[in-house]
């Protein structure tokens, strides 16, 4: 996969759609997972394991809490993938 | 000089559970009863966890009453005396007397004395480990009938204010006999432990800690829960499926799964990973009965039975996970 914003982005969306039904259209950048997606912290915790394996990146336990939104998440696995 | 050899003892070729028998606390804790303390509230206790009650044990019953009630129904099923039973295993971490052990009392409670008898400190794989252990001690000619049992009074080691474990847990004892057999009946078990991951479950200081500053108060479970969630649905889920493998089995051979009872989403995400097929019969006395550490997985597996869910002779997978961090996972032949 494309090491891009807009590829992990719309990867990041899939995985989002799978684990909550939410539109994949909808899950966009400026999204807060836990307010404007509804999603709590351990719907969370799937969403980051199936992220990891997708993207071949590791994110720290300790590390979700400050990507509390799309844009911030995405942003986290580009430059770990970097 | 020649030294004469040593004997060393063989045993069975193969063993099973023998009898099961369980102990529940005797009240039903609502979730409205628990949430106010919490900030919280019946929907997101049920939407967080899948508990509606917790049972709690009556002030006056204690830890060795459960676990004599589940080990006399144990051996009851198993069709044996106490006198019979020649080590006694006692999984518990709510046994709040460093010595002596749970399992001494219990052996002599039950009349099971002289019985070789110790605890096992592996929080919510305890039962996991006690089947491990039992299994093998048979194996090897140390033991002929083991009584393994599982039991917890984490009522006593809850704070109600905290949001993280304690109104999750509940208070209840589990017991099998492991014994002798014709066939297989208790897969190998795939085990391990994280220390370095020690601070995810356990206690919010230590006794001794407590002994010299009494303004902390009596040491009580904290968890990071999201963080044990994630491990529980992919790494102790792989642990799993490691020993259905083990067991020789296919995930397709499976017919009952009986995960420790800790978060209906959990088992539900377990599910989900292991791909389990939908025959599966899975177990979710986390529900009525809340998450009671080391006794979860007998608790759970009676309960099928109660609800007719299963009738004994099948193929069950069983794993205990926690404080440790430890896991235990095997395939066993219901009773």
């Amino acid at each position: 996969m494309e090491n891009t914003e807009a590829a992990v982005l719309a990867g990041l969306a899939e995985i989002v759609n799978e684990e909550t039904g939410l539109p994949a259209d909808s899950i966009t950048a400026d999204k807060s997972f836990m307010d404007d997606l509804d999603i709590d912290s351990l719907s969370m915790m799937t969403i980051v394991s199936i992220a990891e394996e997708k993207f071949e990146v590791s994110i720290p336990d300790e590390e979700v809490k400050n990507l509390p939104t799309v844009g911030q998440a995405v942003s986290f696995i580009v430059k770990a993938r970097a | 000089m020649n030294r004469p050899t040593l004997a060393q003892t063989s045993g069975a070729a193969h063993t099973r559970i023998g009898g099961l028998g369980v102990a529940r606390g005797e009240i039903a804790v609502t979730n409205d009863e628990v949430a106010g303390l919490i900030d919280s509230s019946d929907e997101w206790i049920r939407q967080r966890t899948g508990i509606v009650t917790r049972v709690r044990a009556a002030d006056g019953t204690t830890l060795l009453d459960l676990a004599e009630t589940a080990s006399r129904a144990a051996l009851g099923s198993a069709g044996l005396e106490a006198h019979e039973i020649d080590t006694v295993l006692f999984s518990t971490v709510t046994h709040f007397e460093q010595t002596p052990s749970a399992a001494a009392l219990l052996a002599d409670r039950i009349g099971a004395a002289p019985a070789a008898a110790w605890d096992i400190s592996a929080a919510c794989a305890g039962y996991c480990y006690g089947i491990a252990q039992a299994d093998a001690l048979v194996r090897v000619g140390s033991a002929r009938n083991v009584l393994v049992v599982a039991a917890e009074r984490l009522s006593d080691f809850i704070d109600p204010t905290d949001r993280s474990i304690s109104f999750l847990l509940g208070d209840g004892a589990g017991a099998v006999v492991i014994t002798a057999s014709d066939a297989p009946g208790i897969g190998p078990t795939v085990w391990g432990s994280d220390g370095s991951r020690a601070g995810l479950v356990g206690q919010t200081h230590t006794w001794l800690q407590w002994r010299d500053d009494p303004s902390l108060g009596w040491p009580t479970l904290r968890q990071e829960g999201p963080s044990v969630y994630k491990w529980a649905t992919t790494q102790v889920a792989n642990v799993a499926a490691r020993a259905v493998t083990a067991a020789g089995l296919e995930p397709c051979d499976i017919e009952v799964f009986v995960p420790h009872q800790a978060n209906k989403r959990i088992i539900d995400q377990m599910v989900k990973t292991l791909a389990l097929d939908e025959s599966v019969v899975v177990a979710h006395d986390i529900v009525d009965t809340g998450n009671t550490s080391a006794a979860s997985i007998p608790l759970a597996t009676e309960r099928l039975y109660r609800d007719r869910l299963v009738g004994g002779g099948e193929l069950a997978l069983q794993i205990g996970f926690g404080a440790g961090l430890v896991y235990a996972a095997q395939v066993v032949v219901l009773p």
